[in-house]
């Protein structure tokens, strides 16, 4: 039996840097944050404070690990498990070059939105775990705006995948070639930015662990290595969902003169930073404000995009 | 709709904008002069001290962080024994300032006096005394009162008359 080194490598690597990136993101967040609110953010620890990741890691390892007495232990101890897991699996299917990515299903776009809909369990779990009003409350609300927001996420893509006859991202991307999604599938698009923010559950859709409501909402009986799970999971999120962005509407590694490698990150890191400026300018809605968007305005939103895009390659007979 | 774009807009042409923190320890903001900082005792200006322990700082400080023991010297001056204040509890009201009879506790503009260890925060006679007369140059509390002490005896200070002689009822 032949054991492929490369391909305990690459996964291993991509794992690696993916979660080295989101530290960091933490880091870029709270400085692109304080530059676009006059102020200077983490500048002390390390050049530029870019070590201030490594004192906040320390400082979250060290800390008490405590499970409540009145809490449901193993669920309780496994629910963070589970956002990082699913959210790292769904990494799986990213292209972030030709060759570079962990796996080429042939469903790549079903298994993601598949290993987003596990990840609504974690919440939920970690909710219903901690004993907690607030977090159940936090939990419940993260329910409800996962389910909605999943359904009108899935039809967004759906636009793209009949563009291109394939769930497959290679595929999805190589078919950019000519035009990026983003121009004929302009709602596909901002459905599926709105979705990705509420899966994410960063402002303006936080509601879950809405600070000012529900103190943290679901993860609020959580410390240590447990919180730092949710909150690297939170920054993976916004990662897997920037990068998917790129690649399902913006061409993925598509770009002239620079390599791929360099122009999918160049995209991402654009769409990173634009959920942080979301973070940095929006207000959170009301929670029936919110559920009321989701069904009364994006799901028809991308029914009729799905409807108007299959109407037009029915037409033109492609 | 609109108004989200523009909210967009607006924060990220913040980018540009100048930042609003003083980087403290590099860059230090100017302080006004009558600011209330570390507490000191002042000298008078021929170089004694002010301070004639009459407790009125001690009963004024809301968090009775000051304490002193009076004891008078061969000229007759009032003076304290040992002064502590204790500024791990000190608000830095400014009350024994006030409350001062001769202006010899004054608050300063130094605030930089962290500590690692609490016991360091207690300042002694020795910590708190300064000098120089402080914010009042001239002001010498024996000189302008009709205080006897040795050297100096009724009706001798500044602006001051003869003492009145209280037996007689001529003029």
């Amino acid at each position: 039996m032949t054991v492929n080194l490369s391909s305990f490598i690459m996964p291993l690597a991509i794992l690696l840097i993916l979660l080295i990136v989101s530290a960091w993101l933490i880091w870029l967040e709270r400085r692109l944050l304080a530059l676009w609110q006059d102020r200077y953010g983490p500048n002390r620890v390390g050049p530029f404070g870019l070590a201030q990741v490594i004192a906040d890691m320390i400082k979250m390892l060290t800390k008490e690990d405590w499970v409540p007495p009145f809490a449901d232990r193993a669920v309780f101890v496994i629910s963070p498990a589970i956002t990082m897991v699913t959210i790292l699996s769904a990494f799986a299917i990213v292209s972030f070059a030709p060759g570079i990515s962990v796996a080429s299903l042939n469903i790549d776009l079903l298994f993601f939105i598949s290993m987003i809909a596990l990840n609504a369990y974690s919440p939920v779990l970690a909710g219903w775990s901690s004993g907690n009003r607030y977090s159940l409350l936090g939990a419940l609300r993260a329910t409800a705006q996962m389910v909605s927001y999943e359904v009108f996420m899935g039809l967004s893509l759906m636009g793209v995948v009949a563009l291109t006859g394939s769930f497959n991202i290679l595929d999805i991307v190589e078919a950019q070639r000519p035009l990026w999604f983003c121009i004929p599938q302009f709602f596909g698009l901002v459905v599926f930015v709105i979705a990705g923010i509420a899966l994410t559950h960063r402002i303006p859709f936080d509601l879950p662990e809405a600070e000012n409501e529900l103190v943290a909402g679901y993860h609020t009986e959580y410390s240590g290595l447990k919180f730092g799970m949710f909150f690297v999971g939170e920054y993976l999120n916004v990662i897997l969902i920037s990068s998917l962005i790129t690649t399902f509407f913006f061409g993925g590694w598509l770009g002239p003169v620079l390599p791929p490698l360099a122009w999918f990150i160049i995209k991402t890191f654009v769409f990173i930073c634009g959920f942080i400026l979301l973070r940095a300018s929006l207000p959170r809605p009301r929670y029936d404000r919110l559920m009321a968007l989701g069904w009364k305005i994006m799901l028809p939103l991308a029914i009729l995009n799905l409807v108007v895009t299959g109407s037009i390659i029915l037409a033109s007979g492609y | 709709m609109l108004s989200i774009l523009k909210t967009l807009w607006l924060i990220l042409l913040h980018t540009f904008r100048r930042r609003e923190t003083v980087l403290y320890p590099e860059e230090k903001r100017r302080i006004p002069p009558r600011w209330r900082g570390r507490i000191i005792l002042s000298r008078s200006p021929d170089g004694k001290e002010r301070c004639v322990a009459c407790y009125l700082c001690s009963v004024a400080c809301p968090v009775s962080c000051i304490s002193l023991q009076a004891a008078e010297d061969e000229y007759g001056r009032r003076y304290p024994e040992f002064f502590r204040i204790n500024f791990s509890r000190c608000i830095f009201c400014g009350f024994c300032e006030e409350a001062c009879p001769t202006l010899a506790i004054q608050l300063t503009t130094d605030f930089e006096m962290s500590e690692y260890v609490r016991m360091n925060l207690v300042y002694e006679k020795e910590d708190l005394l300064i000098d120089g007369p402080g914010k009042y140059p001239d002001y010498d509390f024996y000189r302008i009162s009709g205080l006897a002490v040795k050297g100096k005896g009724k009706g001798e200070g500044d602006e001051e008359l003869p003492p009145v002689d209280v037996r007689t009822l001529m003029p």
